[in-house]
């Protein structure tokens, strides 16, 4: 399989921390075509800073950054601003952790299921319903049509999250960016969202790069895992290796905070 | 349907209290209409002459049950100081001052929302200070000063504009709207100024909204994002603020119509306060109530439009 995501001794910096001290300290990981990699760390390990990295979101202004992200062929950081923008919402989505609050308010589903198809290709208004139709659909959303017409308050959490990767989809991406994507579901919707993921990651032969600071979420959905602990990727393994025989003190500590039958958590 | 009930039953409610208030704070206040009339030399007999002609010397629940059925029908009594119908009395006076209003309101709309979409997408931070200081002066000019600056610098040293020179609508429209245009001005500004820095606020502060980062995922450009996304959600207190403003507008039309010796309905609300010529003052009152009920009436209905989390019910 081919190389779809490549990063190397990726260094971001935020201007306002104090000296020598990186968000994200010398990464490099790789990503195929339709593999699906955990990144795992808890908050403040560097995880989503290096999401957004990739996915061209971070604030420049603020940060210095080094090192090289290539996607598909191209170098993100060295990209302008309208380069970065031609590849996000087309071979690049990303799905956030808030799906309340992650779409507009004031807006239908509709448009905004299809808005990057209005920006990215040059498709006719009918022709971008059929493909957010289309995405909805894969999604597994009920009906949606009846859903294309509503606003979002009038949906749950659970099918905004749906929604939400309806939208990222709908692009065909290469790479999906999901941070976090389940962190704001209850049990039962988070198990179906990444049971989606995982269907959607095969039918369209899309890679996901899928960040959670919980372990027994990521086991299920990815084969390969990387963790990361103060801005450095620390160990790195198929999520079976991990848990069969974890190098580091970290990911150790990682899988004991996992609550088993026997071993409950004290909350 | 049933909300527009509703809101009609809830503006009548409103306007009845209003009318209640403003008679009721007659009765406190110290002074009399006959003292005002008959100077205060009369022999106690004239003034109580006076007053049972007046109807004064009726029990206040009364006079108020009175003055409300014959308001409801669509009369408004008589003037105590002038002895004149006070819907006669009102007339031009009430249309003068209800199109300056509408004027002041309007320029207020038209020039404070471009400006504060432009405040609120202007990167450079030079510029931004900049804009911000100036907006912080205009905002803390009262209307009134700025009449007065207006007509120095467009009177006296421009002479463009001859304060005073006032023409009724009822001779020349044309010359009429034209010499509303600088009072108007007066009045808006101060409120232009807060409706900018309100609306710039509200842009910024929705810029950093989650959905922002979404666009901002799918490619968008910033303008982009502006236009699409964070307008519509920035403008919606504004809708409220604006309704605000209408009260504002017409408080300070009062006073900045003395400036600029327009014959409307201010200068004749202070000179009948102060002769206690309740008839007048209560229709007055009245009228300025049921203007501002009815702009929070369309700000209410503007505000449901724009927002789908709030839909008539």
């Amino acid at each position: 399989m081919a190389e779809l995501l490549s990063v190397r001794d990726l260094r971001v910096r935020f201007h306002r921390a104090p000296p020598g001290r990186y968000a994200v300290d010398g990464v490099s990981f790789s990503l195929e075509e339709g593999e699906i990699l955990g990144l795992v760390g808890e908050s403040g390990s560097g995880k989503t800073v290096t999401a957004m990295t990739v996915s061209g979101l971070l604030p420049r202004r603020q940060t210095q950054v080094s090192g090289s992200v290539i996607l598909a062929g191209r170098e993100i950081l060295g990209s302008s601003e309208a380069q970065l923008r031609a590849l996000q919402g087309s071979d690049l989505a990303v799905v956030f952790q808030e799906p309340m609050t992650s779409l507009n308010p004031v807006l239908r589903i509709g448009p905004q299921v299809e808005e990057s198809l209005r920006f990215h290709t040059r498709l006719s208004a009918g022709e971008r319903r059929q493909r957010a139709l289309e995405a909805m659909a894969q999604a597994e959303l009920p009906d949606p049509e009846a859903l294309y017409r509503k606003y979002p308050h009038e949906l749950s959490g659970g099918m905004l999250q749906r929604v939400m990767i309806a939208a990222a989809i709908v692009s065909r991406p290469k790479l999906l960016l999901a941070d976090e994507p389940t962190t704001a579901l209850d049990v039962t919707i988070q198990a179906q969202i990444l049971a989606l993921l995982k269907k959607l990651s095969l039918e369209n032969h899309m890679a996901i790069l899928f960040i959670s600071h919980d372990l027994n979420v990521v086991r299920r959905l990815c084969r390969r895992v990387a963790v990361m602990q103060r801005g450095r990727l620390v160990e790195t393994g198929t999520a079976e290796e991990l848990f069969r025989a974890p190098r580091e003190d970290y990911t150790r500590q990682l899988i004991a905070a996992i609550p088993t039958r026997e071993r409950r958590l004290d909350v | 349907m049933r909300y527009a009930a509703k809101k009609l039953f809830t503006l009548i409610i409103t306007l009845f209290i209003v009318s209640l208030l403003a008679f009721l704070a007659f009765q406190i206040i110290p002074g009399d209409p006959t003292t005002a009339m008959l100077g205060t030399q009369a022999t106690p007999e004239a003034r109580a002459e006076l007053q049972a002609e007046l109807g004064l010397d009726r029990p206040v629940p009364v006079r108020y049950w009175d003055w409300l059925t014959s308001f409801l029908t669509g009369d408004f009594g008589e003037s105590y100081s002038y002895r004149l119908p006070v819907a006669g009395l009102l007339g031009e006076k009430l249309a003068i001052t209800g199109v300056l209003i509408l004027m002041a309101f309007l320029f207020t709309i038209v020039l404070s929302i471009p400006l504060g979409i432009l405040a609120g997408s202007i990167r450079n931070p030079v510029l931004d200070k900049l804009m911000t200081a100036l907006d912080q002066v205009v905002m803390s000019v009262p209307s009134f000063f700025l009449g007065i600056l207006t007509c120095y610098l467009f009177g006296t040293l421009l002479r463009v504009f001859v304060p005073g020179d006032f023409v009724s609508y009822t001779q020349d429209w044309g010359a009429f709207l034209s010499y509303l245009i600088l009072p108007a001005l007066s009045i808006a500004l101060p409120r232009v100024a807060m409706t900018v820095k309100m609306l710039r606020g509200s842009i910024l502060e929705q810029l950093g909204e989650d959905y922002v980062r979404t666009a901002r995922s799918r490619g968008l450009p910033r303008g982009e994002i502006l236009r699409r996304h964070v307008l519509k959600n920035a403008l919606l207190p504004v809708i409220t603020f604006l309704a605000v403003s209408a009260a504002e507008i017409m408080t300070s039309s009062i006073i900045v119509e003395q400036v600029f010796t327009i014959p409307g309905v201010g200068r004749l609300l202070l000179s009948s306060i102060s002769n206690r010529d309740f008839p007048v003052v209560q229709a007055i009152v009245v009228i300025l109530a049921a203007w501002i009920v009815v702009v929070n009436l369309v700000a209410d209905v503007l505000y449901q439009l724009a927002d789908p989390r709030i839909r008539l019910r």
